[in-house]
């Protein structure tokens, strides 16, 4: 069955409120968050979430849309991934 | 379940710079049942199974796509081989079941069908005879049908008529698509012990033990592999083995994946997943720019083959470790005129014909995209596929023959294809002939199965 958790990388250069920018959009679509990890590597900012919509009705491509709009519009790279990718390339 | 984000930002840098891609989602697809004598009704069975069956093909795989974030760059279809079904049609013609296919394939908007093929390795029947001479036109009038032609298998040795056939129908097939610089022949292959799950084109068919319908995945990542490699702080040769076997796992891992989603979706079978390192013209898609990493001055040179070996048993390694539905070709390929890298050895003179033929020996499939000047007799075509087919049946493996006779082109000219095709620097072949040994036609005897040494 496909996972109904995704992996979401936000990449870029550190600004001011990329943070609330990207957790905006994921709480209109209602997306949780499960876990947050966020570091800043030669001045690149880098953030991995872990979250879930457990919804039947969840619109993936429309969230990705909005997302990826959303990381134009601020100047960063956001990839929204289905868990799964990572699963089967890292995990036994 | 979590993921550390180096894994994570390993995954997405696979994708974004290295260049990770499911190179290929191939639907075969069984046309038994649409034999008809009149060749009109059976154009019309072979459509309708068609787009019946692929009608989805393209909307599911862009939703995978999307869904994982990795890019899928061809949806392809592959058949029975029309010689096949085509055998009982009463007609001698079948340029239009090819014209049949292409439009098929447009209809449900994908890049490539396959199959309009023949299996000849040990002789051949009137319908096989009549798709062999229907290639030429056939290839030059439609955009998206792949031909091949299995000439021979270790099973059965090396059918030398159909080898002194194919020379001719090859230099047709260009002759034909003049215009385009023989483009025909792009789509045209020549094997020894072809593979009946394969994805890749243009040898791509839809194998007799396959069942209705299958979903069959070709994974690529020159790129990957490469990159992996060069950061290795002075590895030993071990090292570079155990690295590309790791990263090949990785890449097959994904590909099972995707293939088993696209499948289900679709509710067919899912069929294989060749892990084949396909490069692409894009700086840093190489098998050649891998052979350099390994300590190689540059491809073609001495020690070219050993590196090539390493990598490609490496390849499968991982791939076997990883699946266990590897099948295809799964291994290195060398197209030259899809690899920066090799047009470049190829420009330099550092890679020449006769070393290409050496890698063969080692590798994934055989002579690949490679221009050779217009004017090359048909009895030498046929001459360089009977010796590439020679290393493929004593060595119990897939080899194959895709060579451009580019017209009104000599050595020193250059093919340009554009895309994924890439472009080709016409090489150098020797000039002493050997027709009097394709004329002789007959069949190489199969290989003993023993005393191997």
């Amino acid at each position: 069955m496909t996972s109904n958790r995704y992996v979401i990388t936000v990449i870029g250069t550190d600004k001011v409120g990329i943070v609330a920018s990207i957790t905006k959009v994921m709480a209109d679509f209602n997306v949780n968050i499960i876990d947050i990890s966020q570091t800043i590597m030669e001045d690149i900012f880098t953030m991995t979430m872990f979250a879930e919509n457990i919804n039947d009705d969840f619109d993936l491509l429309a969230f990705q849309k909005k997302m990826n709009y959303e990381g134009e519009r601020l100047g960063v790279e956001v990839k929204v991934q289905n868990e799964d990718v990572f699963k089967y390339m890292h995990r036994i | 379940m979590f993921f550390h984000p180096e894994e994570i930002m390993e995954t997405i840098q696979m994708i974004n710079t290295e260049k990770l891609d499911i190179r290929t989602v191939t639907m075969g697809i069984n046309l038994r049942d649409c034999c008809h004598p009149n060749i009109e009704v059976f154009n019309q069975n072979i459509y309708s199974k068609i787009t019946y069956f692929a009608k989805k093909l393209v909307e599911t795989t862009n939703k995978i796509e999307n869904m994982y974030g990795i890019p899928i760059i061809n949806k392809r279809i592959s058949v029975t081989p029309i010689s096949l079904i085509a055998e009982s049609c009463e007609s001698n013609n079948l340029v239009s079941t090819a014209i049949t296919m292409d439009k098929a394939a447009a209809e449900v908007g994908v890049d490539f069908i396959g199959g309009f093929s023949a299996l000849v390795h040990k002789g051949i029947t009137p319908g096989d005879m009549k798709l062999i001479q229907s290639i030429p036109e056939a290839l030059s009038t439609t955009e998206k049908v792949c031909s091949s032609i299995n000439v021979a298998t270790t099973k059965a040795g090396i059918n030398m008529d159909a080898v002194a056939l194919m020379g001719d129908i090859i230099k047709q097939t260009a002759l034909l698509s003049k215009d385009k610089q023989g483009i025909g022949c792009a789509k045209l292959v020549v094997f020894a012990n072809a593979p009946e799950d394969n994805p890749f084109m243009a040898g791509a068919f839809h194998g007799i033990g396959e069942e209705d319908c299958v979903i069959n995945v070709g994974v690529s990542g020159p790129g990957v592999v490469n990159s992996a490699v060069q950061g290795l702080d002075e590895p030993t040769i071990d090292e570079i083995a155990e690295e590309i076997k790791k990263t090949a796992f990785k890449i097959t891992r994904m590909g099972e994946m995707v293939g088993r989603k696209v499948s289900k979706e679709l509710n067919v079978s899912f069929g294989v997943v060749d892990l084949s390192l396909a490069p692409t013209p894009e700086i840093g898609d190489s098998v050649a720019a891998i052979i350099e990493s390994m300590g190689i001055e540059q491809c073609g040179a001495h020690g070219t083959t050993a590196a090539l070996a390493l990598l490609n048993d490496a390849v499968k390694k991982g791939g076997a470790m990883a699946s266990s539905s590897i099948g295809g070709l799964s291994g290195a390929f060398i197209p030259v005129s899809e690899d920066a890298g090799m047009i470049k050895a190829v420009e330099s003179g550092a890679l020449n014909i006769e070393k290409l033929e050496a890698m063969t020996s080692v590798c994934s499939v055989g002579l690949d995209m490679i221009a050779i000047p217009g004017n090359t007799p048909s009895s030498t075509i046929s001459a360089i596929i009977a010796d590439e087919m020679a290393i493929g049946v004593i060595n119990k493996k897939t080899t194959a023959v895709r060579l451009i006779p580019a017209p009104g082109k000599d050595v020193g000219d250059t093919v340009e294809f554009g895309g994924l095709l890439g472009r080709a620097p016409v090489i150098k072949l020797s000039s002493l002939k050997a027709g009097n040994f394709i004329k002789k036609g007959g069949r190489i005897p199969a290989p003993l199965q023993a005393l191997n040494n």
